[in-house]
């Protein structure tokens, strides 16, 4: 008998009593103003969000950014915003983006609740750009917020082969003494855009 | 195995164990903080409770579906009957890629395995990437918390720690500075591991996917730099569907530290282009967990460490002195299920205050398991021969009224001049640190009884 035989006959040997799985139905918290408990969430977990027009403004906010100014090796997957000089289509292998300084990438939606993005990379190779680089940058359309977690997962599908994953701040840890510390081995600061008009 | 020895160990410390109590604390009321800022907190952990509980009860089922769907992501499943058999489908695995170097995250299950010292013996290199599990695993120890490794260290002994392991400053201990060395060192891991190995804090049956949630991204630079991806999981961390993560989520990082969410909540359907992954699916006594209705509840747990946190006699105690992989209530539960005799301090190491029961995310009844385990040690006879005459003699005591207001009244009246060895020794645990009360001179029922009658006048 194979493992997977053994283990599955000793679950069904056990009679545990069958249950119903529950409805999801809430309600749920929802805020009166979406929006600014996006930006006050996404502050409250070490990240900073800015509410801005367009790409154009995007850029002129990235351009204020002393981590940005000071960043020599940039990579961009939102080409209206800037260009950047790291062409990730050009990376063969992810270890070569281990000098990366500053990163700018769009998310799906972002989540009031607790602050997080969704950002779906599908089966790239190189996603570990998202976690590498120095600081981080992610873009998501205004209008995409929702209240909270289960809002989120109506959203979300898994159809095919992927990664995604939801990003809240910088990466962080309190594993020394409980002092909060950001910058642990991801992105030392995240600035997240709401941008009002996408084409 | 014993825990009021381990704990008299960490006791005899006493600024320390008072420094480890409040830190504790300190993390308890960060988690009412965040509980407090969702109205609908108490319905999240009746809906997580019924998930779970349903899952259970379909397990075999959830299983089937699951592994099926991760095959047609690309991924390889493996099952695994008990730890033996996971290491070595792990090695199997890394040693047909010629791996010898892995960078791991967090994952309680290979802690259960003894996976560490089992790599580390075919010469692969382990390195646990966690800053808290870095800081044990140059201890050379295990953690004492399940989400928070380190929590018994001091910062400066991490500083000593890191000067000799890492180069750093002699008698520098600033977290941040300390922080951005364990970063540069680890970085340098995760560029030039072969594999990378997580745990899993959820699967999900209707999809086949896993999803891993991290504060520091170890588990994101860990599976996105080497091209082997192996996650490693008990099979009892399933949800039938994607949007009962819903609920999961909501809890988890609250319960845990008072984050709203942890900062990366990784889902991971099948390998990235050019990687290839692994899902190994333990059971190790947890199929037998299952069959036993009084602890079946205990496979609900999603790991938040809540219950250590608030546990009055963890946090006076510290994590090793269960000398677990898992510590606290749940742990409690967990490791007699394991090896009874070996373990049966552990459900004694508990006052019954139920506050591991209030905090529980998904409401696992821990402290009536834990009552549950003391009945079933004591029919197996597991008890030393103090704790079970002294039971035994009580219990006589109590069944014949007449004979303990005799013995009461002539306590009350000679207590007072006993010499201390009487009443000060091993059959006396309670009086160690503590003195005795003055002993009225009337019984409760006497003063009770005259109460009333001056109250009825």
């Amino acid at each position: 008998m194979t493992s997977k035989d053994h283990i599955l006959n000793a679950i069904r040997k056990q009679s545990a009593p069958k249950t119903d799985l529950p409805n999801l139905e809430g309600p749920w918290i929802e805020y009166a103003n979406l929006k600014s408990q996006f930006v006050d969430s996404v502050a409250a977990v070490g990240g900073e969000c800015r509410s801005v027009k367009n790409f154009q403004a995007v850029k002129s906010e990235l351009d204020q950014l002393p981590v940005f100014q000071s960043a020599k090796k940039i990579c961009s997957l939102v080409s209206e915003v800037v260009s950047g000089n790291v062409e990730l289509n050009e990376i063969a292998d992810p270890h070569d983006l281990e000098d990366v300084d500053f990163a700018i990438a769009a998310g799906e939606f972002g989540v009031a609740e607790n602050g997080a993005v969704w950002v779906n990379s599908g089966t790239m190779q190189n996603r570990a750009v998202y976690f590498i680089s120095q600081h981080l940058a992610l873009v998501i359309p205004g209008n995409q917020l929702v209240h909270n977690m289960h809002q989120a997962y109506e959203r979300l599908v898994f159809p095919e082969p992927g990664f995604g994953v939801f990003i809240s701040g910088p990466s962080k840890t309190a594993d020394i003494e409980q002092s909060l510390v950001i910058g642990a081995h991801g992105a030392r600061s995240l600035v997240v855009f709401l941008v009002d008009e996408i084409d | 195995m014993n825990h009021p020895a381990q704990a008299a160990k960490f006791i005899e410390d006493e600024a320390r164990a008072h420094w480890h109590d409040e830190s504790l604390w300190f993390v308890r009321a960060k988690r009412d903080k965040a509980a407090q800022t969702l109205p609908e907190w108490e319905q999240l952990r009746e809906k997580a409770s019924q998930i779970k509980e349903h899952t259970v009860s379909h397990l075999a089922d959830y299983l089937e579906e699951f592994s099926e769907n991760a095959a047609k992501l690309g991924v390889h499943v493996h099952w695994a009957k008990d730890g033996d058999e996971h290491n070595e489908i792990v090695l199997s695995i890394l040693e047909k890629h010629s791996v010898k170097r892995i960078v791991k995250s967090k994952s309680m299950l290979t802690e259960e395995c003894h996976l560490n010292p089992y790599l580390e013996k075919q010469g692969i290199e382990v390195v646990d990437t966690d800053l808290g599990e870095r800081i044990v695993q140059l201890r050379n120890e295990p953690p004492s918390h399940i989400v928070l490794p380190a929590i018994h260290i001091k910062k400066e002994e991490v500083g000593e720690l890191f000067h000799e392991h890492l180069q750093t400053e002699a008698g520098a201990c600033d977290p941040e500075y300390l922080t951005e060395a364990a970063r540069n060192h680890l970085r340098e891991k995760f560029l030039q591991a072969d594999a990378g190995i997580t745990g899993v804090n959820f699967a999900i049956a209707e999809t086949g996917g896993v999803v891993v949630c991290t504060n520091e991204g170890n588990a994101d630079l860990g599976t996105a730099l080497p091209n082997l991806h192996i996650a490693c999981m008990g099979i009892e961390k399933l949800v039938p569907r994607a949007r009962d993560l819903g609920v999961f989520l909501r809890l988890l990082a609250r319960s845990a530290t008072g984050q709203p969410i942890t900062t990366y909540t990784s889902h991971f359907h099948g390998p990235r282009s050019g990687a290839e992954m692994h899902i190994v699916l333990v059971d190790n006594g947890r199929s037998n967990l299952l069959g036993q209705a009084a602890f079946r509840r205990s496979l609900s747990c999603i790991r938040c460490g809540a219950c250590m946190n608030t546990c009055p006699v963890y946090r006076r105690s510290g994590g090793h002195s269960y000398e677990a992989t898992v510590p606290g209530p749940i742990g409690s539960i967990l490791a007699p299920a394991r090896d009874t005799e070996k373990f049966y301090t552990l459900p004694h190491a508990c006052s019954l205050c139920g506050s591991c029961t209030d905090v529980c995310p998904v409401k696992i009844d821990l402290h009536h398991q834990l009552f549950a385990w003391r009945q079933k040690i004591a029919e197996q006879g597991l008890l030393p021969f103090v704790k079970t005459s002294s039971m035994q003699a009580t219990s006589f005591l109590f069944r014949h009224p007449k004979l303990y207001r005799f013995l009461g009244s002539v306590g009350r009246r000679i207590a007072a001049c006993l010499p201390r060895f009487l009443l000060y020794n091993k059959l006396n645990p309670w009086g160690k640190q503590r003195e005795l009360p003055i002993i009225p001179l009337e019984s409760f029922s006497k003063q009770y009884k005259k109460h009333r009658k001056d109250h009825d006048q």
